[in-house]
């Protein structure tokens, strides 16, 4: 905002113009908002949980320590959203190569349509989609895994009978993370430069192999940066995982299983509405944990991409 | 405009005309029709569908008058009716002196006294889906053993005891809570507690104590579930559940259903609760789960409406009388059974607490 008293535009003339000065007055507005909103978010947040932080465990919901309340909803949000994460990001990737790289070009646009649709549904449309089609479709499958993978903590069982289980509802965050995540990737990798991709098929490499040598290593903090993305939005989803997931607030890798830890954002969903008192304090508290944890990744997101691309 | 155009338009004109003319002759709402302005309730979200009936009806009979109805939930709904911020509440448990939220709603109503008295009675179904077992029936150490995870199989030999002569397969059972905290959850634990207190030993709760179940939301997402799973059991409004078998359940030496006048009953056979009601305009019951009276359903949930009877505005206290005298009407009652699947109260009950609506002063 500074910037713009030394702009080659204000410098031009004695005084800086009177459109200038109304610009970067509503520019410096519109930032100084941001801040001031996330602010008093974060002010909210603490002032409300406060209470639930001094409170003994006794007067909280279930008589258990805040700390004890929290973890396992924690370890459930990073759950969900790990599986979705690391289900999203090679299949964004996959799809965004292909329409930047494979896909014929008449059928480009029409694909990237449909890719970016999937970010226009509802999360609670996504939600019903899981109970009614996906979750029922996949106790087959969790059956096999149980049977044929039981070994690993993953697919211990006993299989879930209705199919709303961890699994499931990190398969439906995949499918809503995808769009932003490949979007992100396919705005870079088609800017790949297009000397490097014809330096390298020139140089005989396959179209695989000038992909690998040439458009990742350009798009690689972009995935990072399209991951994260994604991920800030797995981990703060909602109503999906509140209709989906059968939840037990317990703490286990098993993804199969009809007992399965809630998530933060789903449990106060879920347990605000009859909530009154401390009990609402406590779920605020969780809510700022979820603030935490969401803070940190995109501080992590932002390092990683910053460090990316010099290469 | 064709002339097919208008002939649609004036069709529809008189359809609806017709159609208000007869919500109009079904209901006969209470209120003199000189009633006008406006008052606004919050709380239970079971009673939603009792209370848009009766609020579509009352407005209908009486047309000054708005009344809205935020199903916050129960606990939002103290909270606000004890914060001044609506004139009437619902309530799925009495207030109570735990959280001090009956010294609250007194302070609220001074000068005038508290009113609270049950309005909404729902049966609250044992619902399963077990192919091929029809008339299941189940005792109350059964039932607690089942939802406590003891009882893992349906072929168990207590299961078989309490239907005999009905083959059982030995489909693994997977009990089904709701995922929310609810007064459903609530009045059926606080059933399984007194009942059988030695299977069940957690306090009730609206938050599911049993960990390791199956959990959904809401009383549409128990019935999906249980709908989903074969082996399912779950528990749900009587109302909502729809083609999913439903269990009879032991009292006494009989087994009874989730009917509406096996519910109502439960009512009678209760003791008001001393302890609680406190105002003599406030009627909250100790619940007698363990009766073992004849033709009585003990799984119940039973919501109040809290009022005050005084109120700054002498038009706003005749509202909220009228209104309550409406809902606890044997009409009220009716069109709730009709919308909400709920048990009408009886006449004996309502006369037992048709003082403490009477008590509102509407000034003059």
């Amino acid at each position: 905002m500074k910037a713009t008293g030394v702009s080659p535009l204000a410098a031009a003339g004695p005084r800086r113009r009177w459109g200038d000065r109304v610009f970067s007055n509503l520019a410096l507005a519109a930032g100084v908002t941001i801040l001031a909103l996330l602010a008093g978010v974060a002010l909210f947040l603490v002032i409300e949980s406060l209470p639930a932080i001094g409170a003994a465990p006794s007067e909280l919901p279930d008589g258990k320590s805040l700390v004890d309340y929290i973890a396992p909803l924690a370890f459930g949000t990073v759950l969900a959203a790990a599986i979705a994460i690391l289900l999203a990001v090679p299949l964004a990737v996959a799809v965004a190569l292909f329409i930047t790289h494979v896909a014929p070009r008449r059928i480009v646009g029409a694909l990237s349509f449909l890719v970016d649709l999937l970010a226009a549904i509802p999360s609670i449309i996504y939600g019903l989609w899981g109970i009614f089609v996906l979750g029922p479709a996949a106790v087959p499958a969790m059956r096999w895994l149980e049977e044929n993978l039981g070994f690993l903590p993953f697919f211990q069982g006993p299989a879930s009978v209705t199919g709303r289980t961890m699994l499931v509802a990190g398969l439906v965050l995949t499918v809503m993370i995808l769009p932003i995540v490949s979007a992100v990737c396919r705005e870079v990798f088609s800017q790949t430069p297009r000397k490097l991709q014809e330096g390298a098929l020139a140089l005989g490499a396959t179209r695989w192999e000038m992909i690998r040598m040439t458009v990742l290593p350009f798009g690689r903090s972009s995935i990072v940066g399209g991951a994260m993305l994604g991920l800030g939005r797995a981990l703060g989803e909602t109503m999906a995982v509140t209709i989906i997931l059968s939840v037990s607030g317990i703490v286990t890798f098993n993804l199969i299983s009809q007992a399965n830890p809630s998530t933060i954002a789903a449990n106060i969903a879920l347990d605000f509405p009859e909530s009154s008192g401390l009990a609402v304090n406590t779920l605020i508290a969780s809510g700022l944990v979820l603030f935490a944890i969401t803070l940190v990744t995109n501080l992590a997101a932002r390092a990683i991409v910053a460090r990316g691309p010099a290469r | 405009m064709s002339l097919s155009r208008w002939l649609a338009v004036v069709v529809s004109v008189a359809v609806l005309a017709v159609g208000v003319a007869a919500c109009g002759s079904s209901s006969e709402g209470g209120g003199s029709g000189e009633l006008s302005g406006q008052i606004a309730g919050a709380g239970s979200s079971a009673q939603q569908a009792a209370q848009e009936a009766w609020i579509a009806n009352f407005e209908n009979e009486n047309s000054g008058v708005t009344i809205s109805y935020d199903p916050v939930g129960s606990g939002g709904g103290r909270e606000q009716f004890i914060a001044g911020g609506t004139a009437y509440g619902g309530s799925d448990t009495p207030l109570n002196e735990d959280e001090g939220e009956l010294k609250g709603a007194m302070e609220r109503c001074k000068p005038g006294e508290l009113v609270e008295i049950p309005d909404y009675i729902s049966p609250i179904a044992i619902v399963y889906n077990l192919p091929g077992v029809e008339g299941l029936q189940l005792s109350p150490d059964t039932l607690a053993a089942i939802f406590n995870q003891e009882i893992t199989s349906w072929d168990d030999k207590a299961i078989a005891a309490d239907n005999p002569g009905v083959e059982l397969p030995s489909t693994r059972i997977v009990p089904v809570n709701r995922s929310d905290e609810s007064g459903t959850t609530e009045n059926f634990t606080d059933y399984l507690y007194k009942v059988a207190p030695e299977v069940w030993t957690h306090e009730p709760s609206g938050d599911w104590p049993v960990k390791g179940g199956e959990a959904a939301q809401g009383t549409s997402g128990v019935v999906e579930a249980v709908n989903a799973g074969e082996g399912a059991i779950g528990y749900a409004d009587a109302s909502q559940a729809g083609e999913l078998g439903v269990a009879k359940i032991k009292v006494g030496s009989e087994y009874v259903g989730p009917t509406a006048e096996a519910a109502a009953k439960i009512l009678e056979e209760s003791p008001e609760d001393r302890e609680i009601s406190k105002g003599k305009d406030v009627f909250a019951f100790e619940l007698d789960r363990k009766t073992e009276s004849q033709g009585t359903y003990p799984i119940v949930l039973v919501s109040s409406l809290m009022a005050c009877t005084k109120y700054d505005s002498s038009g706003e206290a005749a509202i909220v009388k009228a209104y309550l005298e409406y809902a606890i009407s044997p009409e009220g009652q009716e069109a709730a059974a009709e919308n909400a699947g709920s048990a009408p109260l009886s006449d004996s009950l309502r006369e037992q607490i048709m003082p403490a609506v009477e008590a509102i002063e509407t000034g003059s």
